[in-house]
């Protein structure tokens, strides 16, 4: 290896100008062909981490229509979306009044706390939420009327025991978070669609 | 502390590493200042070659497991879904196909370097026979992943090449059922050939080390097959080499790239796109382009155990290569005669191939006969006779000489470095 960069260093001498220090054009070459390496290397590597990514197949199913007209007062249902629970809750009115009258004080996570917040307007008897617990991924019990659904009349997580109420909110943890809202819009007054 | 390495590195994180594991050192040692003959040509690019393409082989073949069935009902369109679904899924799986064939063109050129310039001549028989084991895994590997798409091309070819195993004697039939794990081609032969083609790249990487560890005792041949004599005839791999790889690598993956993006199924079979029929045969059979020859061989001998015989003979023979060609002189280039017949021998593997492509009818028997007897005599008769009868040129005394003699000092080899040479 010596010898080499001897053999360099005098076989540049002659392109080498004093003013620029010890970088030589050997230098400038040798990180024009890294960064080059470097770029296709990258170029390289995103197909393949990108084919890692949902397929086209997986993201056509990204959407599913529910129809409402089944689901009774007081009772739940759970849609599979993107392979995740989805809980269709059909609210009773004091549902309703109990969730809408807890101030946002008394909750554990207070972002979107607001049962006006959770609900589409002129639904409030229709709740939506993502079925999977905030604190490890379980499916929480309270979609049928016998479940237990705890204190706080919505869901009981059985994993860790986490509650939560009418509104899908956390109340008593260990769960950090409020149920998921998924995306969904009102096709008609009986069927919405999700995703 | 006797047993610590004292590591020359200055960057204290790589000197702490090399001192427990000397893996820098041994990466230094082996492939930066080692020693390599200075008259490489760009035959010597293709051991390079082939092993970037046996990593490229492997990044894409793990990234299309991760999409694909081994299982008869889902193959085929699993195959489909990633061509069409899968983000770049076509560029990830032509880029597999294609590598398929890209590997046999680096490979057989590699060998025709051994063959060419003597590499296989002694100290270097076992690296040369360890390269015969790397073809014959490589070929398996091939064919059993050229099942996995399950086109008809794929179902029947799995059967024809389980089938030669049944020429066996005895034991023939036995042999057949245990690859199926049934009575045809189904589901646990395609399970298993999946397993198998996965598993075998990596048996490769493990043949390859050996290879590559053989060639680092014995050092490289060169284009005038004389021994390295004085430092002064060898180059240090790096920069030199790394840099004279880089090109061929580039050049390559040119050639490649533009057969991924312009003719990605030129060298497939449109029966392919057929999905499996165990109950047709497709009209025109043919195995995939690198096994013609082969093939050729097989359907040239009218006799069912003796055709399988001597396709596997056609390969075994390469294992004795060393101890059939009696020359001592390794390089053609002053083998007035075997310059010529190595190229007689290429033509006869190339018409070979050209034969196995066209139905076994006519010309191409009388001329499939012909190829496979001079493949057959080459090695068997013409090497051991032709190495006691052929006068060699005289050999240059040594690696720096010829250079000298014919450029008369180059721009890097200048009257003051070519005095030290004549010294030693």
């Amino acid at each position: 290896m010596a010898d080499s960069s001897a053999a360099a260093a005098t076989h540049h001498a002659p392109g080498h100008h004093g003013a620029a220090g010890d970088v030589t054009k050997r230098d400038l070459l040798q990180l024009i062909a890294l960064a080059g390496a470097a770029i296709g290397g990258g170029a390289i590597a995103w197909p393949l981490i990108d084919s890692m990514n949902p397929s086209k197949d997986v993201l056509a199913l990204s959407s599913v229509e529910v129809d409402l007209t089944p689901i009774i007062e007081g009772q739940g249902i759970v849609v599979s979306w993107q392979g995740k629970p989805i809980f269709v809750r059909h609210r009773t009115a004091d549902e309703i009044k109990q969730a809408q009258q807890v101030k946002l004080s008394e909750l554990l996570d207070p972002q979107a706390g607001l049962d006006k917040d959770r609900v589409k307007s002129g639904h409030d008897q229709w709740l939506v939420v993502v079925g999977i617990c905030t604190h490890l991924g379980c499916i929480p019990l309270g979609n049928k009327p016998a479940d237990p659904r705890g204190e706080y009349g919505g869901w009981f997580c059985p994993c860790h025991g986490s509650l939560y109420d009418t509104s899908g909110r956390v109340r008593h943890g260990p769960a950090p978070l409020n149920l998921a809202l998924p995306p969904y819009a009102f096709e008609s007054d009986t069927k919405i669609k999700v995703g | 502390m006797a047993g610590l390495h004292k590591s020359e590195f200055a960057n204290p994180v790589i000197n702490w590493i090399d001192t427990r594991l000397p893996i820098f050192t041994m990466m230094q040692k082996e492939y930066g200042v080692f020693p390599t003959p200075k008259n490489f040509n760009y035959l010597w690019n293709f051991g390079a070659l082939a092993m970037v393409i046996l990593m490229i082989m492997i990044i894409t073949g793990i990234f299309l497991a991760m999409n694909y069935q081994p299982n008869t009902e889902l193959a085929f369109n699993s195959v489909q879904h990633i061509m069409r679904d899968v983000n770049y899924g076509w560029l990830i799986r032509y880029t597999h196909q294609n590598g398929a064939s890209m590997f046999f063109i680096v490979i057989y050129i590699h060998i025709f370097r051994g063959l060419y310039y003597g590499s296989y001549k002694t100290p270097r028989e076992l690296l040369w026979m360890l390269g015969v084991v790397i073809l014959i895994l490589m070929m398996a590997t091939a064919f059993m992943g050229y099942v996995l798409p399950w086109g008809q091309m794929s179902y029947w070819g799995a059967t024809v090449i389980t089938n030669l195993f049944s020429a066996f004697p005895v034991v023939g039939p036995k042999i057949v059922t245990l690859l199926w794990g049934g009575f045809s081609v189904d589901n646990p032969t395609l399970n298993r050939f999946f397993a198998l083609h996965y598993l075998l790249p990596f048996v490769l990487v493990g043949v390859i080390f050996l290879h590559v560890a053989a060639l680092h005792i014995t050092g490289s041949n060169n284009p005038l097959g004389i021994d390295v004599k004085s430092p002064q005839d060898t180059l240090p791999f790096h920069p030199y080499y790394t840099v004279k790889d880089s090109v061929g690598i580039c050049a390559f993956l040119a050639f490649f790239a533009a057969i991924i993006f312009f003719f990605p199924n030129m060298l497939g079979d449109p029966n392919n796109f057929i999905p499996a029929n165990p109950l047709q045969t497709p009209a025109d059979i043919v195995p995939e382009w690198y096994f013609l020859p082969y093939y050729a061989i097989l359907r040239s001998v009218p006799n069912k155990l003796l055709g399988v015989c001597m396709m596997f003979g056609s390969l075994i023979v390469l294992f004795v290569l060393p101890w059939l060609d009696t020359s001592r002189i390794r390089s053609a280039r002053f083998r007035p005669v075997y310059k010529w017949l190595i190229w007689v021998w290429v033509l006869a593997f190339v018409v070979l191939g050209v034969c196995g492509a066209h139905k076994p009818e006519g010309i191409w028997v009388i001329l499939s006969r012909v190829a496979t007897l001079y493949y057959f005599a080459h090695f068997l008769v013409i090497l051991p006779v032709l190495g006691k009868l052929e006068r060699p040129l005289p050999l240059p005394e040594s690696i720096s000489q010829p250079v000298l003699g014919r450029r008369g000092g180059g721009p890097l080899l200048g009257a003051a470095a070519a005095k030290p040479m004549e010294k030693a």
